[in-house]
């Protein structure tokens, strides 16, 4: 691994910085807009009337708060650790993806932009961008990779129903990270009109500060919900990480009550080399992509690697700047599972539950159901289930080989 | 050798180093050069680079595809610098592979090879304070890019921190052809003469003789970048360095001399 280089000051008083990752690495046509969205976040944020805009919506809208379900029946099957799952999954759209999509929108709007542009990996994110632009009357236009929408495609047709335009992108690896570049080469050239409502804990400040905002209330709510159901923190908290956003919403909450560890799970994908998985922290080094300083897949001359997760949203060659900050000071753990344990936890959630994650939360079962039997029972594991799996269908009927797929 | 403009306007060649080989990229450069271009900036490959149109993603492609590194464009920088001692030379790149590469490395070998300049082009001056001082160390020329969207403030800042020549992007988008030019670059290039005296080129979508007449009256030099990669995309690697000759004298530039 190359040494870590300070691209430029570390102190962490810059805007934006987490210890030395993160900052703004972006065209100077975009940093005007950068700017202006700071200070206009920075006064949505003490706006009371736009904070009860946006919890009315997140309540009677998306669904908020999302219930901590006891998994009874994988606990007794595990025999370890109580294992608790916050039920993302069932809010309106499907995933966390909601929270950010509605709080951005919002500010949009507040900001008098009219055409919101997204990129979306697993259609996730640009399913909830759709649904908030069809809630609030806006235009929308979603970039997706060509890989992307073969493998998630009842999410194109989700966002097209909803009246979004869905822009195929073919450059590069046709996925996440080529869906970036070109929505950002949208927001270049149309930065005076347009609006980027970017979907994870990614790219240039502010927006890895303003999308864990946005997905704070997912900690938030596991917080009270564990102290009123256990009586105390849990041992664990895990999620799945591809940019990050529903990790960092899982986490923050937690991350000054030390004794609670956190555990984000990348996408191990099918093999160790360069090119086979998604693992940023076991294969990757610091560098700039796509707007920040942060742990990124790439070969010895700086150029990007491609990536491989059977998952579509945790497919991506860096990882926000937040969780490099908490992997380098210890007070994260990030590990990998790969695309086997995650279809096989995928399964046994299904069958032990009835619940279907999403591909991407798969890993974070799958990281539970291996460490649970580890645990003492009075230990408490609470696994963030970012998303359905409903999307998932037609990947899980090929690899699973269900019978009439 | 400092960065001097000897046409009027002054004539910036972008090419993507590597594309369609180094040695194809040596003989265009040099071409150009006696063709009437000013300053030559050699464009590093990079696998993202998402300020650019399709055109020049497409030269980076080949010329990955064909193994260019960062090292071989600094050779290249420094065979182009032993062939024509007078032209500018400025290495055009996207942060992350100078960062692999090493930023103190990168400042040492790229002045040892004659560059004159660096262009980096997700690298803002908030973010640059490492990069200056080794820019300043070894004395290389910082080319900031400034954007009809950079308010004064930021334009000051740009204007101060750069050296050689500032770069006035003439429209907001990505690299690539244009019809016409918009009143944004005169009206930039105006704001940013309230802050220097260095030269100010003007480039996106500059593309014909047309073009380059209109930035000579209100700015320095015009840079050509995706209209001479294109042109390099439509020929072969041996008929590529006459095309890009013959385009280049098509534009008429004017000895600065003469002009005045």
């Amino acid at each position: 691994m190359a040494s870590v280089i300070h691209p430029s000051a570390t102190s962490e008083s810059q805007p934006g910085r987490f210890g030395i990752y993160g900052g703004r690495y972006v065209p100077e046509t975009l940093m005007a807009a950068l700017v202006e969205l700071e200070h206009e976040y920075a006064a949505a944020k003490v706006d009371a009337a736009f904070q009860a805009e946006l919890a009315l919506l997140l309540k009677d809208y998306a669904g908020r708060p999302t219930p901590l379900y006891f998994a009874k029946r994988l606990t007794t099957q595990l025999g370890g650790a109580k294992i608790y799952l916050k039920r993302e999954d069932l809010l309106h759209t499907g995933a966390h993806k909601i929270n950010n999509a509605l709080g951005q929108a919002l500010l949009a709007q507040r900001m008098g932009k009219k055409r919101i542009i997204a990129e979306t990996g697993a259609g996730q994110h640009g399913v909830a961008t759709a649904t908030v632009c069809a809630l609030l009357g806006m235009e929308c236009v979603v970039y997706m990779g060509e890989v992307d929408m073969a493998r998630q495609e009842l999410n194109v047709l989700r966002m097209r129903l909803l009246g979004a335009e869905v822009r195929a992108v073919s450059s590069g690896s046709k996925t996440l990270k080529d869906a970036i570049s070109e929505a950002m080469r949208d927001w270049v050239t149309h930065v005076r009109t347009t609006y980027y409502l970017l979907g994870s804990a990614l790219g240039a400040h502010p927006y890895p500060t303003m999308v864990r905002d946005f997905h704070r209330c997912i900690s938030r709510e596991m917080k009270e919900q564990i102290l009123e159901k256990e009586g105390r923190l849990p041992t664990a908290v895990i999620a799945c990480v591809g940019g990050g956003s529903n990790a960092i919403g899982a986490f923050y909450e937690f991350i000054p009550d030390r004794q609670v560890r956190l555990i984000g799970v990348e996408a191990g994908g099918r093999g160790t080399a360069l090119g086979e998985h998604a693992a940023r922290f076991r294969g990757g080094a610091p560098g700039v992509l796509q707007g920040t300083f942060s742990y990124v897949l790439q070969d010895d001359d700086g150029q990007i690697a491609a990536t491989h997760s059977v998952s579509a949203g945790l497919d991506y060659a860096s990882i926000g700047p937040e969780h490099a900050a908490l992997h380098d000071s210890g007070r994260a753990e990030y590990v990998s599972q790969d695309d086997k344990a995650t279809l096989d936890a995928v399964v046994r959630l299904a069958r032990t539950e009835g619940i279907l994650p999403a591909l991407e939360s798969a890993h974070a079962v799958a990281e539970a159901l291996r460490i649970a039997p580890m645990m003492p029972p009075h230990d408490i594991l609470v696994v963030n289930l970012s998303g359905r799996g409903d999307k998932d269908m037609g990947i899980l009927a090929h690899e699973l080989q269900l019978p009439g797929a | 050798m400092a960065i001097q403009f000897r046409h009027k306007p002054g004539l910036v060649v972008y090419l993507t180093a590597g594309d369609p080989s180094l040695d194809a990229t040596r003989a265009i450069a040099l071409g150009a050069i006696d063709a009437g271009a000013d300053v030559i900036e050699l464009g590093v490959p990079f696998s993202d680079p998402l300020a650019d149109g399709p055109v020049i993603q497409r030269a980076s492609e080949r010329a990955l595809a064909r193994g260019t590194r960062l090292k071989d464009v600094i050779a290249l920088a420094r065979e182009i610098r032993a062939a024509r001692p007078e032209a500018g030379l400025v290495i055009f790149s996207y942060f992350n592979p100078i960062l692999r590469y090493g930023l103190v490395r990168f400042a040492d070998d790229a002045a040892a090879a004659g560059v004159d300049g660096v262009l980096i082009t997700d690298i803002v001056v908030e973010e640059a304070q490492q990069y200056l001082a080794e820019m300043d160390r070894v004395g290389l020329a910082p080319i900031f890019l400034a954007a009809p969207t950079s308010p004064d403030e930021r334009l000051e800042a740009i204007a101060t921190h750069s050296r050689g020549f500032v770069y006035a992007i003439s429209r907001t988008g990505i690299t690539g052809k244009q019809v016409n030019l918009t009143d944004d670059a005169a009206a930039l290039v105006a704001r940013i003469r309230r802050w220097t005296r260095l030269p100010v080129a003007v480039g996106f979508g500059i593309s014909n003789a047309e073009h380059v007449a209109q930035v000579g009256e209100f700015a320095d030099a015009a840079v050509i970048g995706s209209a001479i990669v294109d042109l390099i995309e439509r020929s072969t690697p041996e008929t590529s360095p006459g095309a890009v000759v013959r385009f280049i004298k098509g534009l008429q530039l004017q000895p600065a001399a003469l002009a005045r």
